[in-house]
């Protein structure tokens, strides 16, 4: 049986047409910018119940599937026990709405897209952009639909990085943040596995400085990138849970280099996957741009305690007991620090043994959490 | 917003929110399942947060849409700016706080009104059990035995109000209950209260000595 082609329900917006180029943190311009997104339920006529859903660093707009009007299916998002009629982000209820970062490869402009002065991709050529740049594109996309004031934002690990980037820069356009297994500022650690990430991508000779386009790309490289990445997603709990010592489909060792464990067999088809979807360049920059984030010393930004009702926003953080890449230390120093400026915040840790990516894992209490937040806004 | 109804807020909780003028902003620490939270924002227009360490109760308190922090209350209190709060509750929580002046200490710079309650030891009953059974007194306010309890605090009425006396805070108001622990109902006693009260409940703010009246000037003889 052939599966119905799922429709492609991605929208664009685009925008910073030259002379208006869009100006970076960094200083850089970039244009055109296109920024692919999607949305499910209705904007009410007083254009209040938006939510925007902010993607982690290799996600994309399809948080969710879109009910289908002729009776087509339509794939699975990466939010779906999240996002959907009746859901915790119910669509029945709230205009949800998913942009593809700024720096990705899955709709929105990014260092595959073609540089307009050349008419080749980007490559290396696209200017160093920061989560800031990417908040700012969602900003303006916020504007173009005409909504003033978000119902909230809502996102995991650089999901959530942006959500806190929201609130720095735009306290007033949102009601509401929901910042889930996220930090304030990458740790050494963070740091230190994006670094061997990149030089796997770089060390590949089909990178080519990023000029790779018209060849084979740096699919080694990008593979092993995508190992290192999924074993800081997991845990160790996890791990042994999962895989142990198991072997894969074989009784006794190999005695050889071919992969005897189920958890190398694993972590290489997730590298494979990965090299089917995934620009390595756009890992490049999404990653430099996550280590690079930092709101400590920006939370003076934050709305201020002495501002109306209207214009403060309240804060849930949701950590979990196995993330060891943002562990909950680091959930609690970003509620201490909302704490500290005055902020309406909740936090719950949720006990897990799935690692960081465990916010992407359907769980009652997440669901439970972040529902009753969003009910509770009224 | 799921809403309390105010014949099932527990007696003691049904007092200690009789005390706190609306539109007050409140931190409640250990605040269980959120029913004061949810009942003083309903019914007084209360602001408030929570603090409670089961993440169980952590998680019904936000999905019911309060302010709660899932954490150890002795930790989160530090990080509040000084005089955030109206009032501070802490309620039935000081018989189980290891350090009990260094947090009420905490507490009264956090707010400017602290509200503490808890089990008092003196009550007749207690007295009774120790004395016919010579064993460790159990109740309905104190169910556990003494291997298992999380009461590592005896406290009755009359050693609280001199603890605060000698730590530096004025008494307000006291207020001494008789409620069963799962304490629906109840009433206020208001004689031989430390003999006959299962519950007290104090209001007590830091003493500010540079407020106290100047000591007469002791005449010359």
């Amino acid at each position: 049986m052939t599966a119905t082609a799922a429709t492609d329900h991605r929208r664009f917006f685009t925008f910073a047409e030259a002379p208006n180029l869009l100006r970076l943190e960094s200083g850089a311009t970039l244009g055109p910018v296109t920024i692919a997104y999607e949305t499910w339920g209705e904007l009410s006529p007083a254009r209040d119940n938006a939510i925007l859903v902010a993607h982690a660093f290799s996600g994309d707009s399809h948080a969710a599937s879109h009910l289908q009007a002729e009776g087509g299916e339509d794939k699975p998002g990466w939010w779906e026990f999240m996002i959907g009629p009746g859901k915790a982000i119910d669509t029945d209820r709230y205009f949800v709405l998913c942009p593809n970062i700024l720096g990705s490869c899955m709709g929105s402009t990014g260092p595959s897209s073609p540089n307009p002065d050349s008419g080749r991709p980007y490559g290396l050529t696209f200017p160093m952009m920061t989560i800031g740049d990417m908040v700012t594109t969602q900003k303006r996309l916020v504007d173009h639909l005409g909504i003033a004031r978000l119902r909230g934002v809502i996102g995991g690990s650089v999901g959530g990085m942006q959500v806190l980037e929201w609130m720095v820069r735009y306290p007033a356009m949102v009601r509401s943040a929901v910042a889930i297994a996220t930090t304030m500022r990458h740790s050494a650690l963070a740091i230190a596995f994006n670094e061997i990430a990149r030089q796997s991508i770089m060390a590949d000779p089909n990178w080519r400085h990023g000029d790779y386009y018209e060849g084979r790309g740096p699919d080694m490289g990008l593979a092993v990138a995508r190992m290192v990445g999924h074993v800081t997603y997991l845990s160790d709990e996890a791990m042994r849970r999962k895989f142990g010592r198991k072997l894969q489909d074989k009784e006794n060792f190999s005695f050889g280099f071919d992969g005897d464990f189920q958890v190398e067999s694993y972590l290489r088809h997730q590298g494979v996957k990965f090299v089917n979807r995934f620009d390595a360049n756009s890992v490049l920059y999404i990653t430099k741009a996550a280590d690079y984030f930092d709101i400590v010393e920006r939370t003076a930004q934050l709305a201020r305690p002495g501002d109306s009702p209207s214009q403060r926003s309240r804060y849930l953080v949701v950590s979990y007991t196995s993330d060891w890449l943002y562990p909950t230390y680091q959930a609690r120093e970003l509620v201490r620090t909302l704490k500290r400026s005055g902020q309406d915040v909740s936090f719950c840790e949720i006990e897990a043994d799935c690692g960081h990516d465990a916010f992407l894992i359907p769980d009652q209490r997440l669901s439970t959490l972040v529902g009753g937040f969003f009910d509770g806004l009224d | 917003m799921v809403l309390t109804d105010p014949a099932t807020l527990r007696f003691d909780l049904r007092i200690i929110a009789s005390t706190i003028e609306p539109g007050s902003h409140v931190l409640d620490l250990g605040c269980g399942n959120g029913d004061l939270l949810a009942w003083l924002a309903e019914h007084r227009q209360v602001s408030g947060t929570g603090v409670e360490q089961d993440k169980n109760k952590a998680t019904a308190c936000i999905a019911r849409g309060l302010s709660v922090l899932q954490g150890d209350l002795n930790r989160e209190v530090d990080d509040y700016p000084d005089d955030t709060f109206d009032y501070v509750i802490l309620s039935q929580t000081l018989q189980q706080v290891f350090a009990p002046a260094q947090l009420l200490s905490s507490l009264a710079r956090i707010g400017r009104r602290v509200i503490v309650s808890f089990p008092n030891f003196s009550h007749y009953s207690i007295r009774l059990q120790l004395l016919c059974n010579g064993a460790a007194p159990k109740n309905e306010q104190l169910p556990y035995s003494w291997y298992d309890t999380p009461n590592i605090r005896v406290i009755t009425l009359k050693d609280f109000r001199r603890f605060a006396r000698d730590v530096g805070y004025t008494i307000l108001r006291e207020i001494a209950i008789s409620s069963g622990h799962a304490g629906g109902e109840g009433r206020i006693i208001r004689r031989l209260t430390n003999l006959r009260a299962t519950y007290g409940i104090f209001i007590i703010e830091k003493s500010r000595r540079e407020q106290e009246q100047p000591r007469p000037q002791r005449q010359p003889l």
